[in-house]
């Protein structure tokens, strides 16, 4: 795991459900086949309805065109990731190159999927943040410290610790994780 | 202090005499389920992890359920069920639910259940969100990842937190209007489509009590629609018959202790409430029937885990018996043993199946079919701006396949009389009599 990862920002709501982060249409690709694998890419927050995707404009696509998107952060606010339990929600968003997600909550799978699969780092923060940071902002998130830089802003906001699942990220993913602790 | 059953099941799988909220611990799966969806990312990642030969941890125990995409043309849906197949027979699975062939079931969580892979105490894994609906049986059953189920398909074990554990009482009685789907709906709306994330919700009291185990299990699948990590429901005298007439796996009973502990309680009087609906576009949009009756609608779909076992078509039949539907109406059994029994069950001498035929709905084959939209050939998938009243769990923009469409969800007898109408309706006058 790193420990600062820079780069700029893709705003959201309230509630993005997993059917918002990859549409069950797009479900049929096989993860582990790397022909197939960056369609999911392609299609990360494909479903986020128009007027709220890439907030405050709303009219931004996470991936405008190809299979990767410009921005590596994504600032969500409450109940980020509610829904199924589908892996290929985290997996989307890092297909197309998203490293961290800060919001203000998550949903339970989503967030155990992030970390179990070593996908991306799911950081809650401590205030809300999507109507203080806007898409394209260029952020820098300091893990060592759990804050967060708004360099085009010029403002700084605190991170709650990520706790248990630090261990899981930095070993990688929990088969790591599990390697380590003997089991 | 006292443990909640949850705990108690959680202490057990981790070989423990007691855990309490908070606690990471290890424990081990009892049983693991996956479908067509998740299951081929997660033998990917079993073989990729564990090598080209590994086996998995409990053939008995490992379930293999398809059901999401099986009606389709889609290519990558078929090649998705041929993984399955290959990996069935490959780690010689036995309890494999085989398109296609005759042990052909369909909906997961209405086959796991039936066909007695639930039992009380366990700890039950599947990559479905809805696999909370297994606490309607006493048991510990929460949704998983490909990764986690990967990862328990190898070794047996995972990693929990032990959840707080919120508790719903529910006392009084329903009125005949109301089924449990009214209750979950009303419960999400209370606490938010966000009330419980990360929590156990634990269900008890007399309107539980006088449940069937089909409507508690309605209860426990929409847990994960407050964002719930698991539903619960301890296993009764009742629980126990449903469970012994399927299978004779021995099974730990557990209850709450009197002074366990619990993160909130809420009460309610089930003798106050009414059919309820949930509004597009969020679960928790709680609408009292009363307070929407009239909204036009143009679409009507029985189906799902939630709103598709026998109950509730009985529930449904009742209320189409000698009617003719207004608006486009699909009736999806969720599994095979379902539709044979819609084919076998009578009002009067109709079947099920002749009284919708009859009153002009559409009938699909068993899968979950529309519930989450699907390949674009889906039954009953929604293309355009269709309003529609389900008896499915989530309405999420897009989640039955149209971004445009908006989806009402309510309980089996609403969907059923506003079918009629064509405008959410209430059931009442329907059930006059009956
Ligand atoms: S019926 Fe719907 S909610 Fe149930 S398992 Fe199938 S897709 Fe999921």
């Amino acid at each position: 795991m790193k420990d600062i990862i820079r780069g700029k920002a893709f705003v959201l709501g309230n509630d993005i459900d997993t059917d918002q982060i990859i549409p069950a249409k797009y479900l049929s690709y096989d993860p582990s086949n790397p022909e197939e694998k960056k369609y999911f890419g392609k299609y990360a927050l494909f479903g986020v309805p128009e007027g709220q995707s890439g907030l405050p404009s709303g009219d931004i696509r996470f991936v405008s065109e190809g299979y990767s998107s410009e921005y590596n952060i994504i600032i969500g606010g409450r109940n980020f990731g509610c829904g199924s339990s589908r892996e290929h929600a985290p997996f989307a968003i890092e297909v197309a190159g998203g490293e961290v997600v800060i919001a203000e909550s998550f949903a339970r799978i989503f967030f155990r999927n992030c970390v179990n699969g070593g996908y991306i780092v799911p950081y809650e923060a401590v205030e809300k943040l999507n109507d203080k940071v806007e898409t394209g902002d260029d952020l820098e998130i300091d893990l060592t410290t759990d804050t967060v830089k708004n360099l085009t802003k010029n403002e700084e906001y605190s991170l709650n610790p990520l706790g248990d699942i630090k261990a899981i990220l930095e070993a990688g993913d929990v088969f790591e994780y599990a390697k380590k602790m003997g089991i | 202090m006292g443990m909640n059953i949850t705990e108690k099941i959680m202490a057990k799988a981790a070989g423990k005499d007691s855990v309490k909220a908070g606690d990471n611990i290890w424990v081990n799966v009892n049983v693991l389920m996956t479908h067509d969806v998740c299951g081929p990312g997660t033998i990917g990642i079993f073989k990729d992890k564990f090598g080209a030969d590994a086996k998995v941890f409990d053939k008995e125990n490992v379930v293999i359920i398809p059901d999401h995409y099986i009606f389709t043309e889609d290519k990558r849906a078929h090649r998705n069920i041929d993984i399955l197949t290959d990996f069935a027979k490959e780690q010689d699975i036995p309890h494999y639910y085989q398109p296609g062939t005759d042990t052909y079931m369909g909906v997961c969580h209405v086959t796991l259940p039936e066909k007695g892979h639930v039992r009380p105490g366990e700890i039950i894994l599947g990559t479905d969100s809805h696999t909370c609906t297994h606490g309607a049986l006493g048991a510990f059953a929460t949704g998983v990842g490909n990764t986690d189920a990967a990862f328990a398909l190898g070794t047996g074990k995972t990693w929990l937190k032990v959840p707080e554990t919120i508790k719903f009482i529910l006392n009084g009685t329903m009125s005949d209007t109301m089924m449990a789907k009214d209750l979950i709906l009303h419960m999400i709306g209370e606490i938010g489509f966000d009330g419980a994330t990360y929590n156990a919700m634990e269900f008890a009291g007399e309107a539980v009590d006088a449940m069937t185990i089909e409507d508690r299990m309605t209860i426990c699948n929409m847990a994960i629609e407050a964002g719930g990590k698991s539903g619960i429901i301890a296993a009764d005298a009742k629980a126990e018959a449903y469970v012994k007439e399927r299978t004779d796996v021995p099974y730990t009973l557990f209850q709450s202790d009197e002074d366990a502990d619990y993160k909130a309680v809420y009460t309610f009087n089930v003798n106050d409430l009414e059919p309820t609906v949930a509004a597009p576009s969020a679960p928790d949009k709680r609408r009292a029937i009363s307070t929407v009756i009239g909204t036009e609608l143009t679409r009507s779909y029985i189906g799902s885990c939630t709103g598709g076992k026998i109950s509730d078509f009985a529930a449904a039949a009742q209320i189409l018996n000698n009617q003719t539907v207004g608006i486009d109406t699909f009736i999806v059994p969720s599994t095979t043993f379902v539709e044979k029994q819609m084919n076998e069950y009578k009002i009067g001498d109709k079947t099920y199946m002749q009284i919708f035929k009859d009153a002009g709905c559409r009938i699909g084959p068993p899968s979950c079919s529309a519930c989450l939209g699907g390949p674009d050939d889906t039954f009953g998938r929604t293309h355009g701006q269709e309003i529609v009243v389900s008896t499915t769990n989530r309405n999420f923009p897009g989640r039955m396949g149209s971004m445009q469409a908006q989806v009402y969800l309510a309980s089996p007898y609403v969907a059923a009389a506003s079918a009629i109408t064509g405008k959410l309706t209430d059931p009442a006058p329907y059930l006059q009599g009956k």
